[in-house]
């Protein structure tokens, strides 16, 4: 038989379902090439022995009702898992084990699939690189010492590197589609609304949003369909149809109009990144679309509007993280001086330097000045690509503005750390669908993303694009396995 | 504006985060170069923009008042880093 892991999902689901392989077959094989992964340091919890018992009954009741049929897959671990050591990242939460499942997680196992183990990622999903986990660095598959992005940077290594089939990641400012560009795999961020939040770590409640990577974009359709929809627990989560994306899916994207915004040529950008953005649109006209120049003029504006918003939502969502109820508590003489010291040692430093900033923008005295100016600039980002869609059906841009970096290269900068995510931020702001989808590589040979973004619930036209791309770019995943 | 030292040890009050004065000196830095960069926003007018507070166009789904879970003390009470019985135990706070 061949390596089952290099099968895309949908050929693990169709090979299951005629019986060319077992589940246990496919557990045994992501197992074993994650065990044989320390070097990547993308796992914080393993539940291989616990997998390879689920797939051994699946076998042998061969359940096929669900999409992902006897399918082992590891989550980032911001997606509470019950039973199972569910730690963000953090030294606050090492010791907590949920008594609940993530509604997201819960879809999974519903459709069939079972838990492989938790992948690590940015403290609190706070990150570009996955270097600030409490949990140590992960290492891109694409080089040793090479950051895989953040802040869903174990799933994002794990997937490219075959540990596991397909997984789920969270993405607040790019925590998905940055990653996936940095390790040649799909990335799709959903409107917010269409996965329900409940039972994911929160980090900014307005932006947060769970989705799927994977190696494909057929796999992602698959995935997306299995984790949408509405979530009565999830207040923020909508009651509308989730489209059959998976049979719904062509490259069949004749006459679709795509938005070319001028503003997302930035300075110092890499020629390679231009030349591959052309590239971008000479596959799509090839598809039959039409390009269209467009502006988004409050672009530039997106990332310190993000830098405020998203830091004030965590200054208040952490505040549960005081030792009393779950986590990590230290000593204190008094109550206030055991909350102090308690957060003192529990978190890492972007995490303490979001909240203290997310303090102080909604601090008396520098409301007005900050959040609700903020608000304001969200509000403009929001009506540039409302006024967009009116014109065109997608938009088209690059993923990020570099390949993947070297570890520690931009870490004693936050600033310019938070420059990574200068194209992926101003989706999240406008509550948009948006997927990064590999096309090409760098002179280095490291992968490159391009970014689609949607119309609000309009993630089928978005996939059929990254489709059209994906049949013409031709992308291969050139990995050398070196960290066994 | 720069975040002085007095700013960050009066936020991480606030914040209830303890910090020793290396720590602080090293926040006063990172915290002001944050905030110089989102003071970009103030070139942009803004006088005439209501600022956006959901991004969710419907209004909230209204649902009946029902109990439909409850009795998991022991759920919540499993992760507490020290309980006593049914309760959570904290330093004392009544003299």
């Amino acid at each position: 038989m061949s390596n089952l892991s290099n099968f895309s999902l949908t050929d693990l689901v169709k090979g299951i379902k005629k019986k060319d392989f077992t589940s246990l077959e496919i557990t045994k094989t992501f197992v074993n090439n994650s065990e044989n992964s320390t070097k990547l340091n993308t796992y914080i919890t393993k539940c291989f022995d616990e997998a390879i018992i689920y797939a051994k009954n699946f076998d042998k009741k061969k359940d096929y009702k669900g999409l992902l049929p006897g399918i082992p897959i590891a989550v980032k671990d911001l997606f509470c898992t019950k039973n199972v050591k569910t730690t963000a990242g953090s030294k606050i939460l090492h010791n907590f084990i949920p008594t609940y499942e993530s509604t997201v997680t819960k879809k999974l196992w519903s459709e069939g699939a079972f838990l492989l183990g938790k992948l690590n990622c940015d403290e609190f999903a706070m990150g570009s690189s996955n270097e600030t986990s409490f949990f140590g660095n992960v290492t891109n598959p694409f080089g040793d010492k090479l950051v895989p992005g953040g802040s869903s940077g174990g799933s994002a290594s794990a997937l490219a590197s075959s540990l596991t089939p397909v997984t789920v990641g969270t993405d607040t400012g790019g925590s998905i589609r940055q990653p996936a560009s940095f390790t040649g795999t799909v990335g799709l961020k959903p409107t917010y609304g269409r996965c329900s939040r409940w039972g994911i770590v929160a980090f900014a409640s307005s932006l947060d949003q769970a989705g799927p990577m994977t190696k494909t974009v057929e796999d992602c359709a698959l995935l997306l369909q299995a984790i949408a929809g509405y979530d009565p627990k999830d207040s923020t989560s909508v009651d509308i149809k989730v489209d059959n994306y998976n049979s719904n899916l062509t490259d069949k994207v004749k006459d679709l109009k795509i938005g070319i915004p001028k503003e997302y040529r930035v300075e110092n950008m890499p020629s390679e990144i231009d030349e591959l953005w052309k590239k971008g649109m000479d596959y799509l006209k090839d598809a039959g679309a039409i390009i269209k120049n467009i502006s988004l003029p409050h672009t530039m504006y997106a990332l310190p509007a993000y830098y405020i918003v998203a830091p004030a939502e965590a200054s208040s969502n952490l505040a549960r993280y005081d030792g009393v109820k779950y986590g990590h508590r230290s000593k204190g003489s008094n109550l206030i001086e055991m909350y102090e010291n308690t957060r003192s040692e529990g978190f890492g430093d972007e995490v303490k330097r979001r909240i203290l900033i997310g303090t102080y923008v909604l601090s008396s005295g520098y409301y007005d000045a900050y959040y609700l100016k903020a608000q304001k600039v969200r509000q403009l980002i929001k009506n540039d690509f409302d006024k967009a869609f009116k014109d065109v059906d997608a938009i088209l841009t690059p993923s990020t503005p570099s390949a993947a970096f070297k570890m520690g290269d931009k870490k004693d900068d936050p600033v310019s750390m938070y420059l990574n995510d200068v194209f992926t931020v101003p989706v999240n702001l406008a509550g948009l669908p948006a997927i990064s989808v590999p096309s090409g590589y760098d002179k280095n040979k490291l992968p490159l993303g391009l970014q689609l973004i949607g119309k609000p619930f309009d993630e089928q036209t978005i996939l059929n694009l990254s489709l059209a791309i994906q049949k013409r770019a031709n992308f291969k995943r050139n990995i050398k396995v070196w960290w066994k | 504006m720069s975040i002085d030292k007095n700013t960050v040890k009066h936020i991480s009050k606030l914040a209830r985060i303890s910090l020793d004065d290396e720590k602080i000196d090293s926040l006063s830095k990172d915290l002001s170069s944050i905030i110089k960069f989102i003071e970009k926003l103030n070139e942009l007018k803004t006088d005439e923009t209501k600022p956006l507070t959901s991004i969710i166009n419907s209004s909230l789904k209204l649902r009946k008042d029902e109990i439909k879970d409850g009795k998991i003390r022991d759920q919540i009470l499993k992760n507490s880093p020290e309980k006593n019985d049914e309760f959570f135990v904290v330093p004392k706070v009544i003299e």
